[in-house]
């Protein structure tokens, strides 16, 4: 590979020099390989590698209370951990708010921004520009900011909107228990509506134009276009925000943690990763914490890649259609 | 080019999505513009009768001693002390995974990119006892140091350097005796400068949004990241706390804000990667 030049300037010398010539090589490129990925792998190693680690041997422990209660020993506790994450915290019916989350805003999210995307492509000139930005500066909002923003946007004494629907005699609090999932899918569907958009529209553009032209020649208008060649053709991005947004999903926890504040529907387990944080540092059970966080861990790889699978045979199967 | 009538309804759909994206940020401005009671009494989405907007600024940075300017300070070192490191030790590991083989490669680069999948929660809470053990909970390392690590970056650093920068240049480095990390600080590094932009304004806007961590490390109000400041700010939701909140959320996403449409064109490398690798 990145050698064989190298390689061939050493093999046309004379051939007692080769293998000394050769050794070397490799010895500096092993040291240089360690030098260079050192500084990485110890970071990656203590910031991912070492706290998976102890949250799956935590798991698998807990602390037996002694008779007055503080302190105690360190046991192995098997599955305990476990059943108790299943059975006795908010993590399950977490998991399933953040599914039927998911299942609505995911595709809405996506759908807008390839309609977007499409949109932006078929113009030329300043607009679509503009447009570009404008969809853009919503990902430069932070998510806590956002969640402010929009709490303010919700709340009754603050919202243009709710004033808007009181006037045509509409009553709604986004803040409610059975408004308020959505009005949270609103503010993630604001805040990256326009970065998709964007990773979809790089895709458009990579398309080459005498596919177009081919395209035009035999009949083929704008509409037709669209749905035959650009979406087929930006399938792999949409397969990968797809993927991103489902981590993102499952992951869920600064916006309701934000607006926690303003609606008393969003309890302290609201969310899997709230619903951890709860119990790691509300009820200090970190042996339950590490089973829940282990847990959703083993849950997003499953959702993610068994996404991944899916939308590769789909793929696989078009292709060969 | 499409139809006049098309044009037409897709220029619709796109000031309808314009609309959505800006009316927030648009409402912000406004609210921004209003003392307490004007948030109150005036149209939520044009200014008030007087305009509050300096005072409101100069309520925001000299409340609690100057907190939030201290604030915006730690975002800052967070934010950009990490992304520098995390941009350089992510440029020499993507370009050791570009450059060279060794036994367990792809095994390893898997491992990294699925790391991606791991959630926030299962690595605070492990983090916040190493650090506890080590003393550095309540320090800047604790933001830090998790903050170096960026897999993204490493990614897009390894497609980076495999697309630029071409073997037979290392090559010819090579037999002129130059050393191996040499030829990467010098050959390498450069040609690879603009898309480490690219990696840096990720990592940047991943650190100075970073929450979750920062709120369980940091107990000190003086280390707080301006996310944590804020939130902290609307976590007691007080009409008359309104206005800081506000005015802060403003301040706070102006450096953000300035970088997105300066540096537009370093964005599209980072989405395009995006678009087309997986």
């Amino acid at each position: 590979m990145t050698t064989t030049t190298a390689v061939r300037a050493i093999a046309s010398r004379p051939p007692r020099f080769r293998a000394v010539g050769r050794t070397t090589i490799r010895r500096s490129q092993r040291r240089a390989i360690w030098l260079l990925l050192l500084p990485f792998l110890v970071l990656f190693v203590f910031s991912f590698v070492v706290p998976l680690v102890y949250a799956v041997v935590e798991s698998f422990f807990t602390e037996q209370r002694s008779g007055l209660g503080i302190g105690g020993e360190r046991v192995f506790a098997g599955f305990v951990n476990y059943v108790n994450a299943i059975q006795k915290t908010d993590l399950l019916e977490g998991v399933g708010r953040v599914l039927v989350f998911g299942i609505v805003q995911v595709p809405l999210m996506l759908l807008t921004a390839l309609a977007l995307a499409l949109a932006v492509d078929a113009l030329k000139g300043n607009y679509p520009k503009f447009v570009r930005l404008s969809a853009f500066l919503p990902y430069a909002v932070p998510g806590v900011i956002a969640a402010i923003l929009w709490a303010f946007l919700y709340l009754p004494g603050t919202s243009p909107f709710v004033a808007a629907l009181a006037n045509v005699g509409i009553d709604v609090d986004f803040l409610s228990s059975d408004v308020v999932l959505w009005s949270i899918a609103n503010i993630v569907t604001w805040t990256w509506t326009g970065y998709n958009m964007l990773v979809i529209y790089s895709a458009l553009t990579g398309i080459p134009q005498e596919l177009y032209e081919a395209a035009a020649i035999d009949g083929a208008g704008a509409w037709r276009i669209a749905w035959s060649i650009k979406i087929p053709l930006v399938a792999p991005a949409l397969v990968l925000t797809t993927f991103f947004s489902i981590v993102g999903t499952v992951q869920l926890y600064a916006e309701p943690t934000v607006l926690k504040s303003y609606s008393s529907a969003i309890t302290s387990g609201y969310t899997p990763n709230m619903a951890v944080q709860d119990v790691a540092f509300g009820l200090n059970n970190y042996g339950v914490a590490a089973a829940m966080a282990v847990l959703l861990a083993l849950g997003t790889f499953v959702l993610s890649f068994g996404f991944l699978r899916v939308a590769n045979v789909i793929t696989a199967r078009r292709a060969a259609a | 080019m499409p139809k006049f009538t098309s044009r037409l309804f897709i220029r619709g759909v796109l000031l309808l999505g314009v609309v959505y994206f800006l009316i927030p940020i648009w409402w912000l401005l406004t609210a921004s513009t209003k003392s307490s009671s004007q948030l109150f009494s005036s149209p939520p989405l044009w200014f008030g009768e007087d305009f509050a907007l300096l005072d409101n600024i100069v309520a925001v940075l000299t409340r609690q001693d100057g907190l939030f300017v201290r604030w915006m300070l730690n975002s800052l070192i967070y934010a950009g002390g990490g992304a520098i490191g995390a941009t350089l030790i992510s440029a020499a590991a993507g370009y050791v995974f570009a450059k060279y083989s060794f036994p367990g490669k792809g095994a390893l680069f898997g491992a990294i990119l699925a790391s991606i999948l791991l959630p926030a929660s299962l690595l605070v809470m492990p983090l916040y006892l190493l650090f506890s053990s080590l003393g550095m909970i309540n320090t800047m390392w604790a933001v830090i140091i998790p903050s170096l690590v960026s897999p993204f970056g490493v990614f897009l650093a390894r497609i980076t350097a495999q697309e630029s920068v071409p073997d037979d240049l290392l090559d010819a480095a090579r037999i002129d005796g130059a050393g191996e990390i040499r030829i990467f600080s010098t050959i390498a590094l450069p040609i690879m400068g603009p898309a480490l932009l690219t990696v840096f304004l990720f990592s940047f806007v991943g650190i100075w949004n970073n929450f979750f961590l920062p709120l369980v490390t940091l107990n000190d109000a003086e280390l707080w990241p301006a996310m944590l400041g804020l939130y902290f700010w609307g976590n007691q939701p007080s009409e008359l706390n309104y206005h800081f909140v506000i005015t802060g959320s403003l301040l706070s996403i102006i450096p953000l804000a300035i970088a997105f449409i300066s540096l537009q064109k370093y964005w599209r490398v980072g989405l395009t990667a995006g678009a087309v690798k997986i």
